[in-house]
């Protein structure tokens, strides 16, 4: 796992958020143009996602950490979801399971996504994450939290900001173990 | 230890052990993009830096999801990826041709195969024997440079199919109730293997709807062995020296067993607004819709619009209740129109749209309006799938679909059998 030390507010979100809920297909004619897409992250689901991340990213001198339920991002392989949340200013996602495609998405495009309990984690709470302990603290409540570790040739992409990089870097799937 | 069809199709396309939890690196044998996401493929292709596809005959793209177009930002994502084409060599599939995953069973997929689209419903083709699999523009667009990619090896679910359906019960009624059994997110990263005895009667086209709703559970791929039913299927599509037994071992070692009696199975029903809130059509019927869908890669092919036309044949649609039907390909709408069924379908009221995906993802030909409910014989009922979150989407069979447009309310197929 790449070092990642972010501190931050949480944005809290339910369980099973579909790609349709982050960004829902009809705006499919928008997807050739991602500011304007990303304007529309989220907004069945919660549609005051986006105005909250720029708000909370003014004012706070953290970040701002998505944190979900089970099984977010399922659905969809349409990348573009992962790119609207990184593009309104998410730093990181926090869930208790993730779809395996987002998965994907989300770390090919530097996105880090760790997995905990999010049960313990509340709407607005300051928390810090640290990948290299594996730990999370949530400083609003004092409980700490241990985060997943992901496959090494994940962590090599995340290192190097998403997939491209990567392969622009190496020019091939290099595997460490 | 033996090993599953996963570890073996990885293992002989990663040349290595590939056992589950292994994350290896394996051969693309097809990679294919779709109008939605085929855009930002091309444009993390170009960035990543190669010039050449690794296997322009081995890469394709289907203009499905919004075709023809309706709209000129759709349009011009269209030109690009044909653009695209010519500049590479790569093959494309314009509008009208049918869906990618249809198009891909009728003419590419066959067993032992590495799959990749930038589609979650890739794992269509495991129907056949290949390990198929949906992902995003970039793992797409590094496939496409390099000619592989990575996996993780997944573990296993074995689901043994046992019995005989009943009259009026169909592989998407199996699919449905395994969906509810296992959960949404139940088999996330795991592969679902089908077998069992009673696969020597479960057709191809019944595969393929069961293969292409794996991912509703989370699954990496869902595979079936090869058989007499694969072989007759390729054939059939001109493709018969592409077959090869495939099967599991004996003693391979599976995560979890899910046994299913087919014969206790009856019409299943999703209700809005997720794929794992399942009930049976007893429990469910009587509740008004403004539309019936019949169509897209779970459920467009020749045997559903056969058990439609069968059930609409004489009959009319319910004055409140439109009827969309969209064939899966451009073949499966020529052998309609000769077997009759789609002077059946039209005579009894439905409206014909063009092989492709049509409504089911919201961008065109039939999104619903507020409050409007939809019977669909596709694979997801997300809020605000079908274009409009104020709207409710049911999943069902062909046969219920028919049967509930006829009466305009959720009705129990096995009424008109």
């Amino acid at each position: 796992m790449p070092d990642l030390v972010l501190k931050g507010k949480a944005i809290k979100l339910g369980d099973n958020i579909s790609t349709d809920d982050i960004i829902p297909g009809r705006f499919a004619h928008l997807r050739s143009n991602l500011p304007e897409l990303a304007r529309h992250v989220l907004e069945d689901a919660m549609p005051e996602f986006a105005s909250r991340v720029k708000t909370l990213s003014l004012q706070a001198e953290g970040e701002v950490i998505l944190v979900a339920g089970k099984n977010f991002g399922l659905g969809s392989s349409r990348e573009h979801a992962s790119v609207v949340i990184k593009m309104s200013g998410v730093s990181a996602i926090l869930a208790e399971s993730v779809a395996r495609i987002f998965f994907r998405n989300a770390i090919n495009r530097g996105l880090p996504v760790l997995l905990c309990d999010t049960d313990k984690i509340g709407d607005g709470d300051e928390l810090e994450i640290d990948s290299t302990s594996g730990m999370i603290a949530n400083l609003t409540s004092g409980i700490t939290l241990n985060c997943s570790k992901m496959p090494p040739i994940m962590s090599a992409i995340l290192e190097e900001g998403g997939l491209i990089p990567y392969i622009q870097k190496h020019r091939d799937f290099v595997i460490t173990s | 230890m033996g090993k599953t069809l996963a570890e073996k199709i990885l293992g002989l396309k990663s040349h290595s052990e590939a056992r589950a939890g292994d994350i290896v690196i394996a051969d693309v044998d097809l990679a294919f993009v779709q109008d939605t996401t085929g855009p930002l493929t091309i444009r993390q292709f170009k960035e990543s830096g190669f010039q050449v596809l690794a296997k322009p005959q081995q890469t394709v793209i289907f203009l499905d999801h919004a075709a023809p177009s309706p709209n000129a930002q759709l349009s011009n994502d269209h030109i690009l990826l044909r653009r695209f084409a010519k500049e590479t060599g790569c093959r494309i599939y314009d509008m009208g041709e049918g869906i990618c995953h249809q198009l891909v069973a009728e003419q590419f997929a066959k067993p032992g195969d590495v799959i990749l689209g930038s589609d979650s419903h890739t794992v269509t083709a495991g129907a056949l024997g290949a390990f198929a699999t949906g992902m995003g523009s970039s793992d797409v667009a590094v496939a496409l440079a390099l000619g592989k990619t990575w996996f993780r090896v997944p573990e296993s679910f074995l689901i043994n199919l046992n019995g005989n359906f009943p009259q009026g019960v169909y592989a998407k009624d199996l699919i449905l109730y395994l969906i509810g059994q296992i959960g949404a997110d139940g088999a996330n990263y795991k592969a679902l293997e089908f077998g069992g005895e009673a696969l020597a009667q479960v057709t191809m086209s019944q595969r393929l709807t069961i293969a292409n709703m794996a991912v509703e559970a989370g699954a990496k791929v869902g595979l079936f062995p090869s058989d007499k039913i694969t072989q007759e299927f390729l054939i059939e599509h001109g493709r018969g020296d592409g077959y090869k037994p495939l099967c599991p071992d004996a003693e391979a070692n599976y995560e979890r067993v899910i046994s299913v009696n087919l014969g206790q199975l009856e019409p299943m029903l999703s209700l809005p607004h997720s794929v794992d809130n399942v009930l049976p059509a007893s429990k469910v019927k009587g509740v008004k819709i403004q539309q019936a869908f019949i169509g897209t890669c779970t459920n467009g092919r020749l045997e559903d619009l056969a058990i439609a036309a069968e059930i609409l044949r004489g009959k009319k649609r319910h004055p409140d209740t439109r009827l969309l039907i969209a064939p899966a390909s451009r073949q499966v709408l020529i052998q309609a129109m000769e077997k009759g069924y789609v002077q059946s379908l039209i005579k009894a009221g439905a409206t014909i749209l063009p092989p492709g995906c049509a409504a089911c993802l919201g961008l065109h030909q039939g999104v619903l309006g507020d409050g409007e409910l939809c019977l669909s014989t596709a694979n997801r009922n997300f809020k605000g799938r079908m274009g409009n979150p104020e709207a409710m989407i049911y999943l069902a069979s062909p046969a219920t679909a028919a049967a509930s447009a006829i009466r305009g309310e959720i009705t129990d197929p096995r009424e008109y059998l």
